[in-house]
């Protein structure tokens, strides 16, 4: 399903020279050409997207459900304003996160091209694991850069890729984050392109790699299109989903782009607050620039060095944003709005207390933003994409809120 | 002046061009103009200038790390329009080695005439390739300035051809498949590419990534019209941290070495 929203055939979104496009070294132009036509050969290939659904469906457990969250409606400071909030619960998707879709489908491709081996970048390693997974399941060799804080910060995840078979490489570059990481794998990849495929881990980077994201994830919005009016008998009053670089919220909003009537918005990480410089409020507080190959929002200075970013979540991480949401803003389509770290905390905990979820802190601002939207606009059927679990996070809370000692806790 | 009469000038005299790159910056802005100047000195025809970058996709750790210093060290893009005035004072053309979103956030039309009026000769663009370049190609044919694309050893025929049909100056062939400062190109492996290439255009083809030697840059003389060095002249200043004579010396000896190989 097309939408008037979507790239032409060179990668432009919101015409020719406005944001996307491929800016990328002449070393890579034939392997994403080669991309490129094998990915549309395969979406116009009956046995590939039958499989990628059998694989979506037995393996990945996927349609994920839409919960209506009435314990969180009826929460202190929301209770009385009417709003239903409905959870599409990507969380619950084998590996514990939307990632999944997107890799099952970038790795039968890798196989159809007939490659053996995969490198992906990951930042809080749900990507990264969601790659060591489809590679031991179909077979490939598996290498996952990921930065030297993140690997810190996500230890469990970097057990979880070892345990999958998947070598994890720390890089130590730059603000040793997801960026860095993918300076690092791009680096990998123009050195061993005939033998290995870049599993891009968000609807950024150069063409073809937003579009062909979105064409494996696309299906969180279709799906609760179809539950929200199943469940409601009504499209929903707005959709909210948390923006690194926006593969969930892409995937959700794709389902409604072309329903005026439903708002959108994406709730990017305003860390310590946009004001204080400390933030990945990238289309909020960003500038246009180039960055990993797309024209785009971007975090940087006057001469256009890349600022480096900050979120207490690892997922959110990253200066630069899919170029689709830089036109959907442009347009207007798309409303951006920034949440802090202490917001989205908030939002975590009291999402586990009213429904015993505990969401991903990526999640946990895409909760945060809805519960600040049902106060401004009462009355509201808003869905929510709950992109992944809180497992990973956990080190994070514990430091947040103090837990793991005796006592009541946050 | 266009890189290409360097070229031409060194065709006169039988021998491949040798083409020197330093990141503007680095060690420092005086350190790096001074360097530079011994490496004009000491037998570079063209010198390319880097432009020090946050994201440097092409370039290994060793470029990145002179880089970052320079960048911690707060060099700017004006710094970088101040090197290339003094060094293109020299008499040598002095191309600018940069990423593409510095250009754009300064401006295309503002960059491409400070360049100009510093004497610059054109660009050599990692990350940006013809079909992406409109108002880079519009800004440089305007002020008659060199526009080095790069072709690679996985490039098309068609690509070649679209890429040297954009191209002045010169066309930078990448001799490996990889970034700058790992592994060793060779004229086996690059012969094919620079005849690929040279099957499109009359446009001199130099040789960059991974050339470090003067045996190597002997041997890919041989094949192209020029020889393009980088990490190792970095390698040699990064070698002598806190001895700038010392390393000034090294600089010279290396590209003493390198022009000799492009001589042989």
């Amino acid at each position: 399903m097309s939408s008037t929203y979507d790239a032409d055939t060179f990668g432009w979104f919101g015409g020719t020279g406005a944001f996307g496009g491929r800016f990328m070294p002449e070393a890579l132009m034939a392997a994403l050409d080669e991309l490129d036509v094998a990915w549309r050969g395969a979406m116009a290939d009956p046995a590939f997207t039958a499989e990628f659904e059998r694989l979506l469906t037995d393996y990945a457990g996927v349609p994920s459900m839409l919960y209506d969250a009435t314990r969180l409606a009826d929460s202190p400071g929301v209770a009385g304003t009417g709003t239903r909030f409905l959870l599409k619960r990507e969380d619950l998707n084998h590996t514990g996160a939307h990632k999944i879709r997107n890799v099952l489908g970038q790795a039968l491709l890798t196989q159809r091209m007939g490659k053996t081996r995969v490198i992906a970048e990951t930042g809080a390693g749900q990507h990264g694991v969601a790659s060591a997974t489809a590679a031991a399941y179909l077979g490939l060799d598996c290498t996952v850069y990921m930065g030297e804080v993140d690997t810190e910060r996500q230890a469990l995840n970097v057990a979880r890729m070892q345990l999958l078979g998947a070598e994890v490489i720390p890089v130590k570059s730059g603000s040793r984050t997801l960026k860095d990481a993918i300076n690092e794998a791009l680096r990998d990849w123009v050195a061993t392109v005939d033998e290995t495929a870049y599993l891009f881990g968000t609807a950024a980077g150069p063409h073809p790699f937003p579009s062909l994201v979105l064409s494996f994830v696309r299906g969180i919005g279709d799906e609760a299109r179809r539950q929200c009016l199943e469940l409601t008998g009504a499209l929903p009053d707005a959709v909210a989903a948390c923006v690194g670089g926006g593969s969930n919220a892409i995937g959700l909003f794709a389902g409604f782009l072309d329903d005026p009537e439903v708002a959108i918005y994406g709730f990017e990480p305003g860390g310590d607050g946009v004001e204080t410089g400390r933030h990945a409020a990238t289309i909020f507080a960003g500038s246009i620039g180039v960055l990993h190959g797309a024209r785009t929002y971007v975090l940087q200075d006057e001469d256009g060095q890349t600022v480096e970013s900050h979120s207490i979540s690892a997922g959110l991480d990253y200066p630069g944003v899919g170029p689709q949401h830089s036109a959907l803003a442009a347009a207007g389509r798309a409303t951006y709005l920034p949440v802090t770290d202490a917001e989205a905390m908030e939002a975590m905990a009291l999402l586990a207390r009213t429904e015993g979820i505990i969401a991903a802190i990526e999640s946990a601002h895409a909760v945060a933003g809805a519960l600040r939207l049902a106060k401004e606009r009462p009355g509201q059927t808003i869905v929510v994409n709950l992109s992944g679990r809180g497992d990973k996070d956990m080190g994070t809370a514990m430091d947040w809120f103090h837990l793991g000692e005796a006592g009541e806790g946050a | 002046m266009s890189t290409s009469t360097a070229f031409e000038k060194a065709r006169a005299e039988g021998r491949a061009t040798l083409v020197g790159y330093l990141p503007a910056g680095f060690p420092d802005v005086a350190g790096s103009i001074a360097a530079l100047r011994v490496m004009v000195e000491a037998g570079c025809d063209v010198i390319e200038i880097g432009l020090p970058y946050s994201d440097p996709v092409m370039d290994g750790p060793i470029i990145q790390a002179a880089a970052q210093q320079a960048l911690d060290a707060g060099v700017r893009t004006t710094d970088v329009l101040r090197v290339v005035e003094a060094v293109a004072a020299t008499g040598v053309p002095t191309l600018v080695m940069t990423y593409w979103n510095p250009i754009e956030r300064y401006g295309v039309e503002r960059f491409a005439q400070d360049l100009a009026d510093a004497g610059g000769a054109g660009l050599i663009t990692p990350d940006l390739t013809p079909d992406f370049a409109p108002d880079w190609i519009a800004a440089a044919d305007a002020r008659d300035l060199d526009k080095v694309f790069l072709v690679a050893p996985s490039s098309t025929d068609e690509r070649i051809a679209l890429t040297t049909a954009a191209s002045r100056g010169f066309v930078y062939a990448t001799g490996i498949m990889g970034v700058t400062g790992t592994k060793q190109a060779t004229a086996a492996g690059v012969a094919p590419l620079i005849a690929r290439t040279k099957a499109t255009t009359d446009l001199p083809v130099g040789v960059g990534v991974g050339v470090s030697t003067g045996a190597q840059a002997a041997d890919l003389a041989s094949y192209a019209d020029g020889v393009i060095v980088g990490s190792a002249f970095v390698r040699t200043l990064l070698g002598h941290p806190d001895d700038r004579p010392a390393g000034l010396a090294a600089l010279a000896a290396l590209t003493e070495e390198l022009a000799g190989g492009v001589r042989a």
